[in-house]
């Protein structure tokens, strides 16, 4: 018996496709792939019939007619003779300006009761506890509406602040109005803006015209010299220009201290320079732009003037926050059992306090197994913030998925788009944070 | 080439079923049951009663088609749609019959390929606003905060109307008439808008009805009337029908009281060929000669239906107005029977 034998010159003949062990697999695979195809085909064909039968042909020219109605938060200008494309950008920013802040806040608050939880104090862990199954185990939905609900029925209405007497005033010194519509916060401005810039602009002079007569006095000429797709403020990005150099150069500065302390083992100390670096030259910048608050005023049937954070954005912020917090808070707990008890234990031999033990020791290397799972909630979080119509905050599934379907009867069209805008936040996200997970983790050598 | 085969195959096999479907007459026989969409809790035009009976204008509409077309006017299986799922409902074939307050348009009619088969109240968009605000036109509610109902015209009129009078208002979208009563009466928003009718009907069931009140302005028309698939005309022809019976019988004076003497037979020719004792109407639509008088009998002609449901004697407390017969000085007419 040898193995060393020359392959068989045998000519290729079709049955070995299912008898030869060496073919077998591909052929069931080229099958299977083909069946799939089939279905594929057969129900994307389907779907092309019935709308042609219904008289719906497939196409997305309607985004460019004028949408018609209005929407209340709207991060880049937008009125109702906008397109529909326009509108669900809009819609698009909401969310996603929902889904950022709802991270953020989700992951402070997650890690700090995810730490609470493993505390040895037993009325706080056991509260930690409370919070985590009482979140994770009713619907976000819920949540949602409780929260909307609370604030619009506790919250005292803009006519409660109107009156020699009002029955309601504002908050902090005076500069903060919390109403069952939402809260209005004092909003930065500058006397000596430098104006804003025109992304992509419009050669059709009408809409610009059509804009500025619209407006108010003030705003004309500021909006007739820019009329784009969308403005970005040049006093934003003077100030973050100026408040990330300063940062970086405080960075060096830290670094330099670093280098000290390892050639000497002294580290000088550097704090009150790099607080000096970062905020002498921006508040130098902020004023030469003339900044000061502008404060919300009670005018007509509501407040004007300052940032309006409308209740349906709170209530869905606050509840998609407090929901996944519970979930992340069981991931970081699960991270930090998954380090070793005896990291900590050499960290206390070598006088390290309990907190920098936490900081420095455990948490580092906690961060690899918090990493994977973390992405997954920051994804749900951001899906879930299409239930965002249950306040009525004009998301993206508000705007296309909800005014636009309905306005022009595409479903299919719409839908589809509104999957595609889903799917790339999510894909993006993910790479984003894969990237920084490869970064991060242990390497293996 | 085989795939080409298999996908004529199915595109042959889904136009059939596609030619089958239309047949909405036959399925609601067969299924012995009509399915008709309406509204999700609109007192007066679409509610259920304290047992759970779906009671209303719209739904004395269904309950019309179900009598004429398979002879019993509980026949009906009633869908609540919000005013978002409505016209898929339609479309899909969920519902075989929209009774559900929606306007006339063109864009429905024409790009939603939908078919509305005539007008049972002629409304326009209002606004209701506590009285404590103290306000006494529409026009004076610059920067007001406005609930409204999402996916509905008057949410385009809404804007349209602000932008023609140069005024600025915060829209607060909500998805429910419920939901905007919610939010009204908690001052979330300072006014609520819709048709004049469905704000009535709302009125009627807050607490102190006489706090508020709704300002003159009627800033849209809003022709409201039931509506069937585009592409099925027979069955577009019959709800037509049983609608212009209901209007012509009130014309006539055949009502729920009168009707069984009426249907003996009569000296004028019109009731005679309504009810089926002269003429083959009946035979024209694919019904039996007595599916008029049976629509009547449902629940009596279209003026006993508004009294009834909507009328100034019950809580929505509606005067008929423009939805007075044309002989009283309305808009509903019907076309002969001939």
């Amino acid at each position: 018996m040898t193995t060393l034998t020359d392959p068989p010159k045998a000519s290729f003949r079709l049955s070995m496709l299912l008898y030869d062990t060496r073919y077998r697999s591909t052929t069931i695979q080229v099958i299977a792939l083909m069946g799939f195809m089939l279905g594929a085909a057969w129900l994307i064909n389907n779907v092309a019939v019935n709308l042609a039968a219904a008289g719906k042909p497939f196409t997305f020219g309607f985004l460019s007619d004028a949408s018609g109605y209005d929407i209340n938060q709207k991060l880049i200008e937008y009125n109702s003779q906008s397109s529909h494309l326009r509108a669900a950008v809009v819609g698009l920013l909401n969310t996603l300006l929902v889904a950022v802040m709802g991270c953020t806040l989700a992951t402070f608050l997650g890690v700090f009761i995810g730490v609470l939880r493993l505390s040895s104090n037993w009325v706080i862990s056991r509260l930690a506890a409370v919070y985590v199954e009482g979140f994770r185990n009713v619907p976000v939905l819920l949540w949602i509406v409780l929260i909307m609900a609370a604030t619009s029925h506790s919250a005292p209405q803009p006519k409660d602040f109107r009156g020699d007497n009002p029955s309601a005033t504002m908050k902090i010194f005076d500069s903060v109005a919390i109403t069952n519509r939402g809260v209005y916060f004092p909003e930065p401005l500058f006397s000596n803006s430098l104006g804003d810039v025109a992304m992509f602009p419009d050669s059709s002079t009408e809409a610009c015209e059509a804009y500025a007569a619209e407006s108010d006095d003030d705003k004309v000429i500021k909006l007739a010299k820019s009329c784009g797709s969308f403005q970005i403020s040049l006093d934003l990005i003077a100030i973050g220009s100026v408040f990330i150099a300063c940062l970086m150069i405080s960075k060096l500065v830290a670094n330099r201290a670093s280098q000290i302390q390892a050639q000497t083992g002294v580290r000088p100390t550097v704090w009150y320079l790099r607080l000096g670096i970062v905020a002498i030259p921006t508040i130098i910048t902020l004023w030469i732009l003339g900044f000061y608050l502008g404060y919300p005023e009670l005018k007509g049937f509501n407040f004007k003037g300052g940032i309006y954070m409308r209740s349906s954005l709170l209530a869905l912020w606050i509840a998609l926050s407090l929901y996944t917090a519970a979930f992340i808070a069981e991931i970081v707990r699960a991270g930090i059992m998954a380090i070793s008890k005896g990291q900590s234990e050499a960290a206390g031999a070598l006088g390290i306090r309990p907190g920098r033990t936490m900081s420095l020791v455990v948490l580092p290397q906690a961060m690899r197994v918090i990493f994977p799972p973390l992405i997954s909630q920051y994804l749900n979080l951001t899906k879930n913030s299409s239930l965002a119509i249950a306040v009525g905050y004009m998301d993206v599934t508000g705007t296309l998925g909800g005014i636009t379907l309905n306005q022009t009867g595409r479903e299919m069209e719409t839908i589809l788009l509104l999957m595609a805008c889903y799917l790339i936040i999510s894909l993006i996200v993910s790479t984003v944070m894969n990237a920084y997970n490869e970064r991060t983790k242990l390497k293996e050598r | 080439m085989k795939k080409s085969v298999f996908l004529g195959a199915l595109t042959v096999a889904s136009l059939t079923a596609g030619i089958a479907a239309a047949g909405t007459l036959d399925d609601v026989k067969a299924r012995g049951k009509l399915n008709c969409g309406v509204s999700t809790g609109l007192v007066g035009f679409a509610s259920p009663d304290a047992n759970g009976k779906w009671e209303g204008y719209d739904v004395a509409i269904c309950r019309a088609v179900a009598a004429a077309v398979i002879g019993d006017n509980t026949a009906v299986e009633f869908v609540p749609l919000s005013t978002k799922t409505r016209f898929t409902a339609l479309a899909s074939g969920e519902v075989d019959l929209l009774a559900r307050n929606t306007t006339w348009t063109l864009s429905r009619d024409v790009d939603l390929k939908m078919e509305f088969v005539g007008i049972n109240y002629y409304d326009g968009q209002g606004f209701m606003a506590p009285k404590a605000l103290g306000v006494t036109s529409a026009k004076e509610l610059d920067g007001a905060t406005v609930c409204i109902q999402t996916g509905t015209t008057t949410e385009l009129n809404l804007s349209d109307f602000f932008r023609a009078n140069g005024i600025s208002y915060e829209p607060v979208p909500i998805e429910t008439n419920a939901e905007g009563q919610a939010q009204y009466l908690a001052g979330a928003c300072d006014v609520y808008t819709t048709d004049a009718s469905g704000l009535a009907a709302t009125r009627a069931a807050f607490e102190n009805p006489a706090d508020h009140v709704i300002l003159p302005e009627i800033v849209s028309k809003e022709p409201l009337g039931p509506l069937v698939r585009h592409g099925d005309n027979e069955w577009g022809d019959i709800v037509r029908w049983t609608l212009n019976a209901l209007i012509s019988a009130e014309e006539f004076g055949i009502t729920s009281a009168n009707i069984e003497e009426l249907s003996k037979g009569t000296e004028n020719p019109e009731i005679n060929r309504i009810l089926g004792t002269e003429g083959n109407m009946g035979e024209m639509l694919g019904l039996d000669a007595d599916w008029a008088a049976r629509a009547i009998a449902s629940g009596g002609n279209f003026g006993e239906i508004f009294e009834a449901n909507v009328g100034e004697k019950t809580p929505v407390g509606l005067a008929r107005g423009l939805n007075a017969l044309w002989t009283d000085g309305g808009l509903i007419y019907s076309p002969p029977f001939r």
